[in-house]
C-alpha cells in the first residue's frame, strides 16, 4: 500500500545555515592565529592570546563547521534513504538548539580560559555533558527514523552514519572522564602516559569518526546523486564501510611515536596505519570511479568539481597518514608543520570540499529554484583550490627544513641552530604564505556566502517536501523452534560468540586489579606538585601552552643535546592532564626547569621578545596583574587526592600557607635580581612550575653519585 | 599502562557491536542485492499529482 508523507527540509535549511556562518567564523578565527604566529602583536589581550584562540578555532572548524555540515547532509539524506520523515520533529529542533548552543558556550569559555588542556577535547565538563546529550537525541532521532523506514535495504551511507554515531560516543565519554574542582576548571582521571594514551585513542578517532566516516557516508549519497550514476562498485563500498571500522580504532598510538610510551603499543599503532591504505585508497576510487564516462559534465558542473577535489584530498591525506606513522618518516615530521600541512589537506579539502559541493547542490533543492550563479561558484572553486595549495606547500617545506635544522650537528658534533628560535625565523616567509593561502580559501567561501544568499532570495523553502513510498512489508517469521536451535545450527558463531563473552566477563574483572597497581615504571624522586606548583600548572594548561610547546623530549641525539635529558614515563605520573603537546612552535620545555633563573622567566614572560630577539611568542602582562585563586587551592588537592596523588591528608589545610611560603621564596630571589613583585601574583605560581619542570629526575642523578 | 586494558576493552566491545551489526545485516540479506540500492537511490519518489486509486 502506498503511503503520502513529507520530508522535513526545514530542519535541512537550519543546519545548512548555520555550517555556513560558523564556517566563516571557524576559518576566520584561523586566520587570526595563522596571523599571530608572524605578528605578536595581534595577540591584543588576555582572552586573545594564540593559546586561547587555537582552540577556539579548531573547536569551531571541527565541531561547528564540519559538524553542522555532517547533521546537514545527514538529515537531507537519511529522510530519502529511508523514505520516511525524521523520527520526531521536536528532537530535530532540541538536536540543533542544543548544538549551537554548545558551540556559544565554546565560543565564551575558550577565550576566557577554561580548557580541560586536550586537544580537540577542551571543553569543560558541564559543556561535555551537554553534548553527550545532544549526541544521544541525534541517536535516538537517527535509529526511531531507521525502525520506521519504509526501505527494507540500509544504503551503505546510512551505514557510515551509524558506525559515527556509536564509536563517537564511546571516544567522547571514555576521553571526557574528569573530576570536577569548580563549574570551569576539572582534572582529567587519567595521568601522565595513560592520559596521552587515552587522548591520542581519541584524538585520531575523532579525525576517522567525526572527520572521515560521517563525510564518506555524505559521499556516497551526494557524490551518485550530483553524476545523477550510481556508485562505482556498492560491493566495495560495502567492504570500504567494514574494513574501516574495524581497523581504524587501534591506529591511535601513531601520534605517541618515541614517547614515553611503551614500543609494543607504538608498533600495533603503527601496523593498524599502514593497513589503513587499503580501505581508505578504496573508498577514493570507489568515489572517482563513479564519474567514469561523466567526466565532461565534472568541466561543468561547480558541484562535481569540488567533489573531484574532496575525494582526491582524501585520497593524498589518507595516503599520508599511513606514511606519516612510520616511525623514521614520524621523527621528521612529529612536531613541525608538516603535520599541521597534513591536517589541513584533510581538513580544507576533504572536508571543506565536500562540504561546499554539497552546499551547492543542496540550496537550490531546498529552495525550488537554481543556483544564482554558476560562474561564482566555478571562481569560489579555483579559489579555494588555490587557497589548498598556498596554505598547504610551503608548510610541507617548513616543517620539512626546521626538522632537518633542529638534528643538524656541526662536523665536531655540535648543534649548528643551537638557539630553537634561529629555526623559527627561518620558516617565517612560510608562515606568511600560509596566511595569503588561507585568506584566498576564505575569500572563496564568503563568494560562496553571496550566491547562497542570492539563491535563497530567488527562491521559496519547500518546507515539507512530498513524498510516497509503499510501507514496509512484515517479513515472513522464520520457522519456529527453540532460539538456541539457531545458535546450534552455527557451531562456528557459537564459539566465536563464547570467546567473546569469556573475555569480557574476565576483562571486566581484571581491569580494576590493572587499575589499582600501574605498570607505568614509577621513579623513587618524583614527587608530586607543591601547592604553587599546582597553580602554575593550572596557568600552563589554561593559557594553552601546550599549542606552541611540547614537555616530551624524544630519544634522539638532536633531541637530548638540545634538551637534556629524554623524557620517561615515569615522571609524569601527577600530570592532569598530561601536557605533551603535538607541535614545536617554540621549544620543548620538559627540562626547562632550572635552565634559566628566575629573573629571565619573568622578563620573558613580560615580553618575550628582551630575552629573545625576534621571538613570535605572545607577551602575557596579565599574569602579573591577577593574583593566584586561593580559594580553590583547597579543593585543588582534594581532588588530587582523591585522584590518587599521595599528598599528606594534613595538606588541604596547611595548602595556602605552603603556597605562600614558596611564593614569598621566589619573590625574594627576584628581588635580589633587581625586581619587586608581590608574591601571590599569577606569574610567580607559572614560575614555580616552570622551574619544577623535569627535575626530580635529576634529583635522583644527584642521589645515586 | 593499565589504561590500555580499559581502551582495549572498549574498543573490542565497540568492535563487538559492529560484529554483531554485521551479522546482523548478512543474515537480514542486507547485502544479498548489491547492484540495485546504488540504481535506487537516484530516484526520488515525488508523488504522483492528480491520480487516487
Amino acid at each position: 500500500m502506498t503511503e503520502r508523507f513529507q520530508y522535513d527540509n526545514r530542519i535541512v535549511k537550519n543546519f545548512l545555515f548555520i555550517t555556513i556562518l560558523w564556517g566563516v567564523v571557524g576559518m576566520l578565527v584561523g586566520l587570526i592565529a595563522a596571523l599571530q604566529l608572524v605578528v605578536p602583536g595581534l595577540n591584543f589581550s588576555e582572552w586573545s592570546t594564540f593559546g586561547r584562540i587555537r582552540p577556539l578555532h579548531t573547536n569551531a572548524v571541527i565541531f561547528a563547521f564540519v559538524g553542522n555540515a555532517i547533521f546537514t547532509g545527514a538529515y537531507y539524506s537519511l529522510q530519502r534513504l529511508l523514505k520516511a520523515r525524521m523520527y520526531s520533529d521536536l528532537l530535530s529542533r532540541i538536536h540543533f538548539w542544543g548544538w549551537q548552543l554548545i558551540i556559544v558556550a565554546a565560543a565564551v569559555t575558550l577565550p576566557l580560559g577554561m580548557t580541560q588542556g586536550k586537544e580537540y577535547a577542551e571543553l569543560e565538563w558541564p559543556i561535555d555533558i551537554a553534548i553527550a546529550f545532544v549526541w544521544i537525541v541525534f541517536g535516538i532521532n537517527m535509529f526511531g527514523t531507521i525502525l520506521k523506514r519504509r526501505e527494507r535495504h540500509l544504503y551503505v551511507a546510512i551505514w557510515f552514519y551509524i558506525g559515527t554515531w556509536v564509536t563517537v560516543a564511546m571516544l567522547h565519554i571514555v576521553n571526557s572522564i574528569a573530576i570536577p574542582v569548580t563549574l570551569g576548571k576539572s582534572y582529567s582521571w587519567y595521568a601522565g602516559v595513560q592520559d596521552a594514551l587515552v587522548q591520542w585513542w581519541y584524538g585520531h578517532n575523532a579525525v576517522a569518526f567525526f572527520l572521515t566516516t560521517p563525510f564518506l557516508g555524505l559521499m556516497y549519497y551526494f557524490l551518485p546523486k550530483a553524476a545523477n550514476r550510481p556508485v562505482y562498485s556498492y560491493k566495495l563500498s560495502i567492504i570500504h564501510f567494514w574494513s574501516l571500522i574495524f581497523i581504524y580504532i587501534w591506529a591511535g598510538p601513531h601520534h605517541l611515536l618515541y614517547s614515553a610510551l611503551p614500543e609494543w603499543a607504538q608498533s600495533l599503532g603503527v601496523a593498524f596505519s599502514v593497513m589503513l591504505i587499503a580501505p581508505s585508497w578504496g573508498g577514493m576510487l570507489n568515489g572517482l570511479l563513479t564519474l567514469r564516462g561523466a567526466w565532461d559534465r565534472v568541466r561543468e558542473d561547480p558541484v562535481l568539481k569540488f567533489f573531484v577535489v574532496a575525494v582526491t584530498c582524501y585520497g593524498m591525506a589518507t595516503l599520508e597518514g599511513p606514511l606519516l606513522s612510520v616511525k623514521s618518516i614520524n621523527a621528521i615530521a612529529h612536531y613541525t608543520d608538516w603535520i599541521v600541512a597534513h591536517v589541513h589537506i584533510g581538513g580544507i579539502g576533504w572536508n571543506g570540499f565536500l562540504t561546499f559541493g554539497m552546499v551547492y547542490w543542496l540550496a537550490p533543492r531546498l529552495f525550488g529554484t537554481k543556483l544564482y550563479s554558476t560562474k561564482l561558484a566555478n571562481v569560489h572553486f579555483w579559489l579555494g583550490t588555490l587557497g589548498i595549495i598556498f596554505y598547504a606547500v610551503p608548510l610541507y617545506f617548513a616543517g620539512f627544513f626546521q626538522s632537518l635544522m633542529w638534528q643538524q650537528f656541526t662536523p665536531d658534533g655540535f648543534l649548528v641552530y643551537k638557539n630553537f628560535l634561529d629555526t623559527v625565523l627561518e620558516i617565517k616567509y612560510a608562515y606568511w604564505l600560509r596566511a595569503i593561502g588561507g585568506s584566498i580559501y576564505l575569500i572563496g567561501v564568503l563568494i560562496m556566502v553571496y550566491n547562497v544568499v542570492k539563491t535563497v532570495k530567488a527562491g521559496k523553502l519547500v518546507a515539507d517536501e512530498d513524498a510516497e513510498a509503499p510501507a514496509l512489508e512484515k517479513l515472513e517469521k522464520e520457522p519456529a523452534g527453540h532460539w538456541h536451535t539457531w545458535i546450534e545450527r552455527r557451531p562456528i558463531q557459537m564459539l566465536v560468540w563464547s570467546l567473546v563473552a569469556v573475555a569480557i566477563g574476565g576483562i571486566i574483572e581484571m581491569v580494576p586489579t590493572f587499575l589499582v597497581k600501574s605498570n607505568v615504571p614509577t621513579i623513587a624522586s618524583v614527587k608530586p606538585y607543591t601547592p604553587l606548583e599546582l597553580h602554575g600548572r593550572d596557568i600552563y594548561v589554561m593559557e594553552g601552552c601546550y599549542t606552541c610547546h611540547s614537555q616530551m623530549i624524544r630519544p634522539f641525539r638532536g633531541e637530548t643535546e638540545r634538551y637534556g635529558e629524554y623524557s620517561k614515563a615515569g615522571e609524569y605520573v601527577y600530570d592532569h592532564p598530561f601536557q605533551w603537546g603535538s607541535k614545536r612552535t617554540g621549544p620543548d620545555l620538559h627540562r626547562v626547569g632550572g635552565k634559566y633563573p628566575n629573573s629571565w622567566h619573568y622578563y620573558h614572560m613580560w615580553d618575550p621578545t628582551s630575552m629573545s630577539p625576534g621571538s613570535l611568542m605572545p607577551a602575557y602582562p596579565h599574569l602579573f596583574e591577577n593574583a593566584i585563586d586561593t580559594t580553590t587551592t583547597r579543593r585543588k588537592i582534594e581532588a588530587m587526592i582523591t585522584l590518587g596523588v599521595p599528598y599528606g591528608s594534613d595538606l588541604p589545610a596547611k595548602a595556602n600557607a605552603d603556597l605562600m611560603r614558596q611564593g614569598q621564596a621566589i619573590a625574594d630571589d627576584l628581588k635580589k635580581a633587581g625586581i619587586e613583585t608581590s608574591a601571590d601574583r599569577d606569574i610567580i605560581a607559572l614560575i614555580a612550575y616552570l622551574q619544577r619542570m623535569g627535575t626530580d629526575i635529576k634529583a635522583a642523578a644527584v642521589a645515586t653519585k | 599502562m593499565s589504561i590500555i586494558f580499559v581502551l582495549i576493552t572498549v574498543s573490542t566491545l565497540v568492535a563487538g557491536v559492529f560484529l554483531a551489526a554485521f551479522i546482523w545485516a548478512v543474515r537480514k540479506g542486507q547485502f544479498d542485492d548489491d547492484r540495485s540500492p546504488a540504481v535506487r537511490i537516484l530516484h526520488d519518489s515525488l508523488p504522483t499529482r492528480n491520480e487516487h486509486p
